[in-house]
């Protein structure tokens, strides 16, 4: 319900509009904050991830804990691609993109057969697969010492990756952007209207006539896509790529953002993402199990004081004392 | 010959720890359809409360074990009865979210109260001497799991069929509001079962604790494979729990001796069969 009153006000807005936004706060902060790059970086790195999670949980309505290996997928095929073939950073990033995609639909195959709990519990089992089989291939993924020794060819031929991160920032807050764009476009489309619709009522949908399998598959590559763009930009821009990046700790925490700022809105997953991110680098930075204390406490709050409510008490106060 | 048996002892031992903390969860997820991922934490709770009576306060493990199992027990009722079943009508994301912050919360506690290290629960001496079994040594430790595990599946199948309290938990697993104005008091039904599931998850945590080492992630780190016996089993089976811990747990164990290069591979391939075949659970058509 709020994903559908959510998209049809974003909808009168052009959908170019939102990327605009994040493309000049970017800027902004790239500007503003030279010392803190790296943190801008992978702000949008985790944003966008987030917002891949979003178009399965929150448009397409299936809660998955499966999504890092998504991921994974992209940052290692990045990585492997950069230290084995060709070290062009926007090559690299198809190639990313193409193994999400790939991993996505052949999981989906298998995967959106089930629906429920057991789709649940089966992503788990898929992302523990990949990771298992990432630890034993030791020659390709360099086990637990994570894959290395790649370093990245300039940007377009022109902007070389630098020691303080400035190209690899702005590089990231552009594929951010266009990531945002295209889901966005995706969203606002006939299919995802479909797949949408399917998310609130399945059985209707399928009485309508629409290929709820099919339908489903296609969205969930287009989230494999983009989180495989996350995982090669993570993967670029880091120099290296680590297990943690196929865990189940990663993908419960993109949940924990996606619901801290609200699913199905898709500007929500960038503000989930900025949040959790930005209390985390404050909180862990000080002893990682205050981190836990804090992101524990906030959890429990936001269920029993959901940001919606929150969110509505507040506009009420402020419309009522103006 | 010899490795298929000591795969076999082993095995069984690790599915009776894993299906003592799984039944709890199961028989919530079926009753309630409450989504508890802090059950992991229940099973912690338990363990160190019996690893800081026996090694702190000295207390005799036989009597550290039932007051580490009430103790859990009493604090699942009070969490139910305070904060949990306000979150029964939830969705599944919410109550996903709530339990798992939780968990993160107990988890910092436990760190914070009793330090980063692992804690080690004192035998006594009848279960820290070794057992011969004629073709290997065996810690008695592992034969009180298994009798342990045995007890427990037994006496939950006898309570789910022989008694009004089983009768009355079965009407609130098919249909609780007509169970409710049937007049079976549903709360409590809900609370006992939350307590007793709380409960065997700390005699869990308690028996496993030289299988699974208690440390503050502990509530995180064993919560997938407790999960993972809950979906395979089939939620609110008892008999499916016991199946599913006892065939993964041998798997695992079997992949642990044969192949341990391919880490939990087979564990969670063969999962993804079990639920493939069986979405409803291995004992439901």
């Amino acid at each position: 319900m709020n994903a559908v009153t959510g998209s049809a006000a974003a909808r009168c807005a052009p959908a170019w509009r939102a990327p605009l936004i994040v493309l000049a706060v970017g800027l902004v902060a790239w500007w503003v904050l030279p010392d803190q790059l790296g943190l801008v970086t992978r702000l949008a790195v985790t944003a966008l991830l987030v917002l891949s999670l979003d178009l399965v949980v929150g448009i397409a309505g299936l809660a998955t804990l499966g999504h890092a290996a998504l991921f994974g997928a992209g940052a290692y095929a990045a990585g492997t691609f950069a230290l084995r073939m060709h070290p062009d950073p926007l090559l690299g990033l198809a190639v990313g993109v193409g193994a999400g995609a790939l991993l996505a639909l052949a999981s989906g195959a298998f995967l959106l057969r089930y629906s429920g709990f057991t789709f649940l519990m089966l992503t788990v089992a898929v992302a523990q697969i990949v990771l298992s089989l990432a630890q034993k291939g030791r020659d390709w993924t360099g086990g637990d010492d994570g894959l290395t020794g790649f370093t990245m060819a300039p940007l377009l031929g022109r902007f070389a990756f630098d020691m303080e991160g400035r190209t690899a920032a702005l590089y990231a807050i552009a594929v951010l952007a266009a990531g945002l764009y295209l889901a966005r476009r995706v969203v606002d489309s006939p299919f995802g209207l479909a797949v949408r619709g399917i998310h609130e009522n399945r059985a209707r949908m399928a009485a309508l006539g629409t290929p709820v399998f099919a339908r489903l598959l296609a969205m969930y590559t287009v989230a494999g896509a983009l989180a495989g763009a996350a995982g090669a930009l993570s993967a670029q821009t880091n120099a290296i790529v680590g297990m943690d990046s196929l865990s189940f700790a990663l993908s419960a925490e993109l949940l924990v953002m996606l619901i801290l700022g609200g699913a199905g809105r898709l500007t929500g997953a960038l503000i989930g993402a900025l949040v959790f991110t930005l209390l985390h680098h404050t909180a862990a930075s000080i002893n990682p199990y205050h981190w836990l204390f804090i992101v524990g406490a906030a959890l429990m709050v936001v269920v029993l004081l959901p940001p919606q409510k929150a969110w509505n008490w507040l506009r009420a106060r402020m419309g009522a004392t103006t | 010959m010899q490795t298929l048996l000591n795969i076999g002892i082993d095995g069984i031992a690790y599915g009776m720890v894993l299906f003592v903390i799984a039944v709890g969860l199961s028989v919530t997820l079926g009753l309630m359809r409450f989504v508890n991922l802090s059950h992991g934490a229940f099973a912690m709770i338990g363990g160190y409360a019996a690893a800081l009576l026996t090694r702190e306060a000295h207390w005799n493990f036989w009597l550290a074990l039932p007051v580490a199992v009430l103790g859990t027990a009493l604090i699942g009722a009070l969490l139910e009865a305070l904060v949990l079943r306000h979150l029964y009508k939830r969705s599944e994301l919410e109550q996903v979210l709530f339990t798992i912050g939780l968990a993160f919360f107990l988890i910092a506690l436990t760190n914070a109260l009793a330090g980063p290290q692992v804690q080690l629960i004192t035998l006594p001496p009848l279960l820290a001497q070794s057992v011969d079994l004629g073709f290997r040594t065996l810690p008695a430790q592992r034969l009180l799991v298994i009798a342990a595990g045995l007890l427990v599946a037994a006496g939950a199948a006898w309570t789910m069929a022989r008694t009004r309290f089983g009768i009355w938990l079965r009407a609130a697993v098919d249909h609780a509001d007509t169970a409710s104005t049937l007049g079976i008091p549903i709360r409590t039904v809900q609370c006992a079962s939350f307590a007793v599931g709380a409960a065997l998850a700390g005699l869990g945590g308690v028996l496993g604790a030289e299988l699974m080492p208690l440390e503050p992630y502990y509530a995180l780190k064993y919560l997938v494979l407790v999960l993972v016996v809950v979906a395979v089993g089939g939620m609110g089976s008892i008999m499916g729990s016991l199946v599913a811990a006892l065939s993964l747990g041998t798997i695992e164990t079997a992949s642990k001796y044969l192949a341990s290069e391919w880490g939990s591979l087979f564990f969670f391939v063969a999962m993804a069969a079990m639920l493939a075949l069986r979405p409803h659970g291995l004992l439901k058509r």
